[in-house]
């Protein structure tokens, strides 16, 4: 469990994220969406403490984050970022085991876990000799997400890992992930921002604008009691994937 | 921030532990402590001296060896009172006028002023060699001319000096106030004052009075009747404590005093200027003759230099560059990391690289004297700009995302530096290694200048002969160096990098 209480982070005079409480639950997935700019990355860098708020706490289980348990607090987390952020220089196997390898993992342990989320991610363990640039951006995708739940963290803090891939593949893994999520019982924090990724994982969507929190509930909520005109305006443009959706279901 | 905390003192120490051992180690030429060393200055005429001194010492019986070509008076005389050297020839103008410039020197209280430097000196070996007059015999014996003074009878002789004559305290102006002449003379180059001569373009030139040159155009050199040059005599300086400890060494060195009259100093040099004879053996075959001795100069071949001049330069190289490397990603580290000492660390190693190869290996000398130790740390400090700066923007270059990465996992930062930082500006810190590189092996040559011998040697002795042989067997050499090391490194690079890092 995740707990935003107050949270302001200010960059210069801009408010990229403003009064924020927010919690996460536990064994659920929390999704973030709101226009670009609108703060859900630096939302997850506070979670993960790679930002300090301004002002306002954070909390993961029981501990509030400060600098000196930020380090311990994020192997108990798994983050991938944005752009994905799998380090060139090693390999897609390397890249997964880096983590495990400097807190002196037995190679064993390491291969058999590799092995194990392989399976999990459904990638060809052949890919995994491949450096990052050989890789199709979907397979890198995986690997970033067998490198987050590499240490087997309690929480996943996802930010955008979907974003961009085509549409076929990018139905594919969403399948993935979100069975993959349910059966490991994570604590997941997942940003997007297209309406219908978040109707399809998310426990509880929490819709951002300018740093704030315009609505947050279940999708149902969203549609059938919006709490201001932009929520209804946000869906509005994004109608089209939704009633898609909707046919599909 | 406790960034690279456990990276740096590491490898801080490493590279102090190397430094010391370098040390410690003795330099080119050094011999153990009984051998006798000698200096000589880069031109030849000093070096013959060199060689003399060194054969006559060995004729006592004791090991002696000879550093040549050593770069200017103030490098000799320091390495002497260091006891680098234990002897040299000198000039008593040059100690007057330079080397004690500062010192108040009474007319004929010399010795007495060495003697407070813990330095003493032999008599005057026999010549002088201090600025002349010349002009060719035939048309100074047609004109009557035999002294500076005579040319006041010849308003029309026209003079072409260089161009430091000029402008020499002692020189043009001066001298003629003091012999009141009533010419004017022209600036010109050495060489083409001697064309200039010989094509009867100009008649008087200025000389050295035991250059080659004067045997070789047949040149009369004008009496100087009033004294106007100071006197530039040459000595053998040693070290006082030879007294004790080698007493044979002084007895030998003294046995040159007013042995060399300078008509035969101006043949010794001519045999090795002009007719490219080693000046070992030119000191050798005049000792053999003048003083019976039974001296034999060991002459290399080609390819006994070319190993020895390669061996000095590798070690030159080798370990400077193992130092800069040593001192440079360390420093390129806290460049990139502090924010206060990183800029500051930039700008030094900035301004280390402004100052010339040749002011910085000069600038070692006064506290670490001759040999490789002084060489090898210039050459250190010179070739960390590169390193530094390029470690520097191969940290800096790494994207904000992959950074973030890191530090997401939760690696500490040393091993966020070990495990992702260094490894992605490795290719950066290579090219910064590779240009370090090729700038030090260029650098290295002047090594030579201060006794660490290397591709230096031959190209300084070729300068000085005009002997472009010679030059190309330092010159060539380098350049080869330089493609087989810059293949090494593409090499490593190939070994080092996974294949996702190379171009
Ligand atoms: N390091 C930073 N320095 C300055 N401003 C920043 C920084 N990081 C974020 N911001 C600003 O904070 C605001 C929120 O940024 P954030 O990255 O959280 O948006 P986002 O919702 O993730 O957008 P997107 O959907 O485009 O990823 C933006 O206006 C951004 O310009
Ligand atoms: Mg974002």
């Amino acid at each position: 469990m995740i707990q935003l209480h107050g949270v302001t982070k200010r960059y210069g005079d801009a408010y990229a994220v403003q009064d924020v409480t927010l919690t996460a639950a536990s064994e659920a997935t929390t999704l973030l969406i709101g226009p670009s700019g609108s703060g859900k990355s630096t939302l997850l860098r506070l979670m993960i403490g790679l930002t300090r708020p301004d002002t306002g706490t954070v909390t993961v289980a029981d501990d509030r984050l400060a600098p000196s348990n930020a380090r311990a607090l994020r192997r108990r987390m798994g983050y991938v970022i944005q752009e994905g952020g799998l380090f060139p220089h090693l390999t897609g196997r390397a890249n997964a085991a880096l983590m495990a390898r400097h807190l002196g993992w037995s190679s064993d342990r390491i291969n058999a876990r590799i092995d194990e989320l392989t399976r999990l991610v459904q990638l060809d363990p052949d890919r995994l000799a491949q450096y990052p640039t050989e890789l199709s951006g979907g397979q890198r995708q995986r690997v970033s997400l067998m490198r987050a739940l590499m240490l087997d963290p309690d929480v996943l803090l996802l930010d955008e890992p979907l974003g961009a891939l085509d549409p076929m593949i990018r139905a594919d893994l969403q399948d993935d992930l979100r069975d993959i999520f349910r059966r490991l019982g994570k604590t997941v924090v997942f940003v997007t921002h297209d309406l219908g990724e978040a109707a399809f994982f998310g426990d509880r969507i929490v819709l951002l604008r300018q740093g704030r929190i315009e609505q947050s509930g279940t999708m149902q909520t969203l549609l059938s009691d919006p709490a201001s005109p932009f929520v209804t305006d946000f869906i509005q443009a994004q109608r089209a994937p939704l009633e898609h959706l909707h046919a599909e279901e | 921030m406790v960034q690279n905390a456990s990276l740096s003192p590491r490898s801080i120490l490493l590279s102090f532990l190397v430094f010391l051992t370098l040390s410690v180690a003795p330099a080119y030429g050094q011999g153990t402590d009984s051998t006798l060393t000698l200096g000589s200055k880069k031109f030849t005429e000093n070096v013959i001296l060199g060689w003399m001194g060194t054969h006559l010492i060995r004729a006592e019986g004791l090991p002696a060896t000879h550093r040549e070509e050593l770069g200017g008076s103030r490098f000799l005389w320091e390495a002497l009172r260091r006891g680098d050297i234990d002897a040299y020839p000198e000039y008593t103008g040059t100690l007057r006028q330079e080397l004690l410039a500062d010192v108040d020197v009474a007319p004929g209280a010399l010795a007495d002023t060495l003697a407070r430097y813990g330095i003493a000196m032999t008599a005057p070996l026999g010549f002088n060699n201090t600025y002349a007059l010349g002009m060719r015999a035939d048309r100074a014996a047609a004109l009557g001319v035999e002294t500076i003074a005579d040319l006041r009878d010849h308003p029309d002789l026209r003079l072409g000096f260089t161009n430091e004559f000029m402008d020499r305290s002692d020189g043009w102006p001066s001298l003629r106030r003091a012999y009141d002449l009533p010419q004017s003379a022209r600036g010109l180059d050495h060489d083409i004052a001697y064309r200039g001569l010989e094509s009867g373009e100009i008649d008087v030139i200025d000389l050295y009075s035991t250059d080659a040159e004067i045997e070789q155009y047949d040149l009369r050199v004008l009496r100087d009747t009033k004294d106007h040059f100071p006197a530039y005599e040459a000595v053998f300086l040693y070290r006082r404590d030879l007294a004790t400890r080698a007493p044979a060494a002084i007895t030998a060195l003294k046995r040159l005093a007013g042995q060399i009259p300078a008509d035969t100093m101006q043949r010794l040099n001519a045999r090795s200027n002009i007719d490219q004879t080693d000046e070992a053996t030119v000191a050798a075959d005049f000792l053999n003759q003048s003083l019976g001795l039974n001296a034999t100069a060991e002459t290399d071949t080609r390819a006994e230099r070319l190993r020895r001049y390669t061996a000095d330069h590798l070690v030159l190289v080798g370990l400077s560059l193992g130092l800069a490397i040593l001192f440079g990603v360390p420093l390129g580290i806290v460049a990139a990391k502090r924010r206060i000492l990183g800029p500051g660390v930039l700008v030094v190693v900035g301004v280390i690289y402004t100052i010339p190869a040749l002011a910085l290996l000069a600038m070692m000398v006064p506290p670490l004297g001759l040999g490789r130790v002084p060489a090898v740390t210039a050459l250190a400090l010179y070739s960390l700009l590169p390193i530094v700066w390029t470690t520097y923007t191969g940290l800096k270059g790494i994207s904000g995302p992959l950074r973030e990465s890191a530090d997401a996992l939760g690696l500490s930062a040393a091993a966020k530096l070990w495990r992702v930082e260094l490894p992605l500006a490795g290719r950066s810190i290579l090219a910064g290694i590779k240009i370090a590189v090729i700038i030090n092996i260029g650098a290295a040559t002047l090594g030579a200048l201060i006794g660490a011998g290397g591709y230096g040697q031959p190209i300084l002795t070729g300068i000085r002969r005009a002997n472009l042989g010679l030059i190309l067997e330092g010159t060539v050499p380098a350049a080869v160096l330089t493609i087989l090391a810059l293949a090494l490194l593409e090499g490593l690079e190939r070994g080092l990098l996974p294949r996702s890092m190379q171009s």
